[in-house]
């Protein structure tokens, strides 16, 4: 099997690409949502990017894939040896620490919540009466994305779930008898098509960024992508080895930012500028303004700029803030146009 | 040349024999001409998904249960390889079911998890059949489409870990009959051939189809099958000018005609190829019709302005098609599509109608859902009495710790008595009861005046309160339809849905101005609620109107008559006993509307006084939250 279709061969799409990347780069900045029309490559995006995530160093053996240079005492190391689900374990048994892929996670519609959260592990229990926990997707995803395609129709109960796993960074088990507490941070992703039905309120605040997506209308456009799309599908590893410099590319740039980001300055006027905006479009609480300023200094590192500035701001603004808008019964207009309108009376035209 | 425009007649070329089977295809001559080539291209299709059931996708066959089908299905069945699976999955299956999950008979007799494989597992490599497709779920559709987006499932289950390989192909038996009743727009947008036999009384027979082993021979030759540069993009240039916005359509052409070709024995696709593609696939979902080409134009002239595409293409620019003569392959597809759409389709396009929105694909977002079932929200303890249901992964799981502990008691209890080690045992403490997001729904009906009256007064406000009331439906996880009226025309705007943003969007172009036909509008009321009672849900009518009546119900302008019919549909459908909300739009307070709501058993509040809230209060106090 080859792996997905690459990121960089993606046509177009440049705000969700670019949201994706600023993602990698800083995971604060707190997930991406993806919203848009039927064919668009949504779930082919963020599938892609894994391909692209700078690996992490593991414990080895942590079924939470803890971080060595900060064991912050959150993972109860386990000490029962992990289950081969994790591709990190079946390779090599070398000392204490290791370099994995980061994880991208997916969580499909019809998991259920003992698969998601961890439960008891049922064949130990029931063959040889043993309590032992069983660590779930939650902590698979740990330091890195979990994925959900078509997150609109996921259960109630499993967005329960996640909006506490995500606020908190952590997840508390409490079932049959265990009580186990392990780290779970991760970046959420999500995709879905709105016609099926909205998010709710809660789940869409909890990402980060947003995006909209549109099928294409130009004709070139529509044509490189079915082009690109058909010689991927008749042969995925010649197509693999011809983006591969593309690919490689993107990594670097992606490392890159990751070291840079910390040393991007963002000055008081920025921090002014974000208030501001966001004070002119009414956004609730003061998320969006530091989603802002996140996103903003994502987007310079991955640009190779020092500093933040208005620019950059207006740059990340509209994927930044425009889930966090107030529903205005009476305005008319998407809210892509309402953040647009913001950003003209705040910066000028 | 004029052959050149006409679309290959399906049965004709595979796998070499003279051209047989129905009829060629000569101008629109009837109704039997067309439903014959129907029929016919109905059975090619089955051929082309034999061939490469993943990479169609599948096959819409809209039609209800009777010879045509039986036959259909047979020829399908008959056609796949041996090996190849051909498994059917009933409506509102189960995850367990669809997914996977724990074999729980299997499990409690050998002391250890046992998974048992779901449908699209089993139906790997070969074809999934799902009945009564126009009722699936949302979130069934969502599961399927996703198998066939990644060709592999990792379901998360309980019991279930593995990843499994779900290359298959769907079919979809579509009984609907109302436009609004179709398969789901997800899997629409995944499946090739969407085929309408509805309508057809033909005879079945036809010769000179492809059989098994042209279907075999076919599969080996696939994965070696060329489609020229310029009849690929041609096919996308069709798929754009007929309006079909998805552009998994025109993937799902260029593999249609690769097994198109592959059939016919040839390594190279033809235009043939495609043009029966773009009749197969693109046809059912054009939305637009070219504008007329002139005869020996240059064919720029087609294209949209080409504006900003070209900074992300690090590959070569695609030139336009090279003919300078003939008709460009975009034509002649086009013209490939076109031939097979029914006369009235293609009035209704030539007109500028688009048949539906384009950004549906043609189809409505949500189908109708199961209700029956409810959703699991989870367990708790406690014994299942009558109605409840057990959840026994969930009641297992609470025995297993259990286990040695009781095994030790028994045998110590009854030493020499008989007894089965293995066996699970499971007490009364341990049973879980599945809980279920409560299993009728509400469907708030939207009735929304949008006459001249109205429009001049507050439209613009009882949109926001209709608004309002959205958000809050959307929160309850409700579902709200919309019904608008005005001028001499009830629509029925939006059937029931989920989706806020299709509710918004059609208020949003909600023209004002007309006559105020009130008596047919609280019919309509009325039978939308009525309908939404068969079928279990709550209905909850919300009326916005300022209750001055001015169209009759047979059309006419007759403000007294008009009155008078109000009041009686008012009292027809205060005997049906729907919960109902009269909301008064007239910029003051007025008798009619007043009385109205009282002969409709209707809640009555003036909007000057209704502001969300008590809106809100409103509606959940009239659907019982």
């Amino acid at each position: 099997m080859t792996g997905p279709f690459p990121f960089s061969a993606i046509v177009g799409q440049d705000e969700m690409k670019r949201a994706l990347m600023i993602a990698a780069v800083d995971p604060h900045v707190g997930g991406v949502l993806v919203f848009g029309d039927r064919g668009t490559g949504k779930s082919t995006t963020v599938r892609a990017l894994a391909a692209l995530l700078p690996k992490i160093r593991v414990v080895e053996g942590c079924p939470y894939g803890c971080d060595p240079a900060r064991l912050a005492g959150l993972c109860p190391r386990c000490e029962t040896p992990a289950k081969p689900a994790k591709k990190a374990e079946a390779a090599s048994a070398k000392p204490k620490s290791r370099l994995v892929p980061a994880p991208v996670i997916d969580l499909p519609l019809g998991a259920t919540e003992d698969r998601v959260v961890g439960a008891l592990d049922l064949e130990r229990a029931l063959t040889r009466g043993e309590k032992a926990f069983e660590p779930g997707l939650l902590a698979r995803a740990n330091r890195g994305f979990l994925y959900i395609d078509e997150v609109n129709l996921l259960e109630d109960h499993l967005v329960d779930l996640l909006l506490d796993v995500a606020a908190s960074g952590e997840n508390l088990v409490e079932r049959e008898g265990l009580s186990i507490r392990h780290p779970a941070r991760f970046v959420l992703i999500g995709s879905g098509n709105p016609e099926e039905g909205e998010l709710r309120p809660q789940l869409l605040d909890r990402f980060g960024l947003s995006v909209e997506v549109t099928t294409p209308r130009d004709l070139e456009t529509r044509v490189e992508v079915v082009r690109r799309r058909d010689r991927f599908e008749r042969d995925p590893a010649a197509f693999h080895e011809g983006w591969d410099k593309e690919e490689a590319k993107i990594r670097r740039r992606i490392e890159r930012a990751r070291k840079a980001l910390e040393a991007v300055e963002v000055p008081e006027a920025a921090y002014a500028r974000a208030s501001e905006l966001c004070m002119a479009l009414n956004t609730d609480g003061l998320r969006g303004e530091l989603t802002l300023i996140r996103a903003a200094r994502a987007a310079a590192a991955l640009d190779g700029r020092k500093q933040v500035d208005d620019a950059g701001l207006r740059g990340v603004a509209p994927m930044a803030l425009r889930h966090r808008l107030r529903r205005d019964p009476l305005d008319e207009s998407g809210s892509g146009v309402r953040v647009e309108r913001g950003l003209e009376e705040v910066f000028g035209a | 040349m004029m052959d050149g425009l006409r679309p290959p007649e399906p049965p004709s070329g595979p796998p070499s024999g003279p051209p047989s089977g129905p009829p060629p295809q000569e101008e629109p001559a009837g109704p039997d001409e067309a439903a014959l080539q129907r029929w016919a291209d109905a059975n090619f299709a089955a051929c082309l998904l034999a061939v490469d059931p993943a990479g169609c996708g599948g096959v819409i066959l809209r039609a209800g249960p009777g010879p045509a089908r039986d036959v259909w299905m047979r020829r399908l069945a008959a056609l796949l390889p041996a090996d190849a699976p051909l498994r059917r999955m009933p409506l509102g299956i189960g995850d367990d079911r669809l997914l996977g999950g724990l074999d729980l008979a299997a499990t409690l007799k050998a002391g250890r998890p046992i998974a048992l494989r779901g449908v699209l597992a089993e139906a790997h490599g070969g074809v999934l059949v799902a009945a009564m497709a126009e009722r699936m779920s949302g979130e069934t559709a969502a599961r399927l489409a996703g198998a066939l987006d990644r060709g592999h499932i990792r379901p998360e289950r309980t019991g279930v870990a593995e990843t499994a390989p779900t290359r298959l192909g769907l079919v979809l038996l579509d009984e609907g009959i109302e436009a609004e009743e179709a398969a789901p727009a997800a899997l629409f947008d995944r499946l090739a051939f969407p085929i309408e036999l509805a309508s057809f009384r033909g005879p079945l027979a036809l010769d000179g189809l492809p059989d098994a082993e042209d279907v075999a021979d076919a599969r080996a030759l696939l994965p070696r099958v060329e489609i020229p540069e310029e009849a690929a993009d041609g096919l996308v240039r069709a798929a754009l000018a007929l309006g079909v916005a998805s552009l998994r359509a025109p993937i799902l052409a260029l593999r249609a005609a690769r097994a198109a070709a592959a059939l016919d024995g040839r390594e190279a696709a033809t235009m043939e190829d495609c043009a029966l593609a773009a009749r197969l696939v693109l046809a059912p979902r054009a939305t637009q019709l070219p504008a007329e080409p002139e005869p020996n134009e240059p064919d720029d002239e087609q294209e949209p302005p080409e504006d900003q595409q070209d900074e992300q293409e690090p590959d070569e620019q695609p030139e336009p098609p090279p003919d300078p003569d003939g008709p460009t392959p975009e034509e002649i597809l086009v013209e490939a599509a076109k031939a097979a759409l029914p006369r009235d389709l293609l009035e209704r396009l030539k007109a500028g109608v688009a048949p539906r929105g384009p950004s549906t694909a043609g189809r409505k977002g949500e189908g109708q859902r199961s209700l029956t079932r409810g959703r699991p929200i989870g367990a708790r303890p406690g014994a299942p009495r009558p109605g409840q249901r057990l959840d026994v992964v969930d009641t297992l799981r609470a025995a297993a710790p259990w286990q040695p502990l009781r095994r030790r008691e028994r045998s110590e209890a009854a030493a020499g008595a008989e007894s089965a080690p293995t066996r699970v045992e499971v007490r009364r403490d341990d049973f879980r009861i599945k809980r279920f997001k409560r299993a009728r729904e509400t469907c708030t009906v939207f009735v929304v005046d949008a006459s001249g009256s109205s429009a001049f007064n507050r439209l613009a406000e009882a949109k926001g309160a209709v608004e309002l009331l959205l958000a809050e439906c959307y929160s309850r996880r409700d579902q709200v339809a919309l019904i608008t009226f005005a001028g001499r025309t009830v629509d029925l705007a939006l059937p029931p849905t989920r989706s806020l943003a299709r509710a918004k969007k059609l208020l949003a172009g909600l023209p004002g101005g007309g006559g105020t036909p009130l008596a047919s509008a609280i019919d309509a009321a009325a039978e939308a609620a009525d309908g939404l009672a068969r079928r279990g849900r709550t209905p909850a009518v919300v009326l916005m109107t300022d209750g001055r009546a001015n169209i009759a119900r047979d059309g006419e302008a007759a403000p007294p008559r008009a009155m008078e019919e109000a009041a009686e549909a008012a009292r027809q459908f205060a005997a049906r006993g729907h919960a109902a909300i009269l909301v008064d739009i007239s910029p003051r307070a007025r008798e009619t509307a007043a009385e109205l709501a009282q002969a409709m058993r209707a809640h009555y509040l003036p909007l000057p006084r209704a502001d969300a809230r008590t809106l809100t209060t409103a509606v959940r106090g009239v659907t019982g939250r």
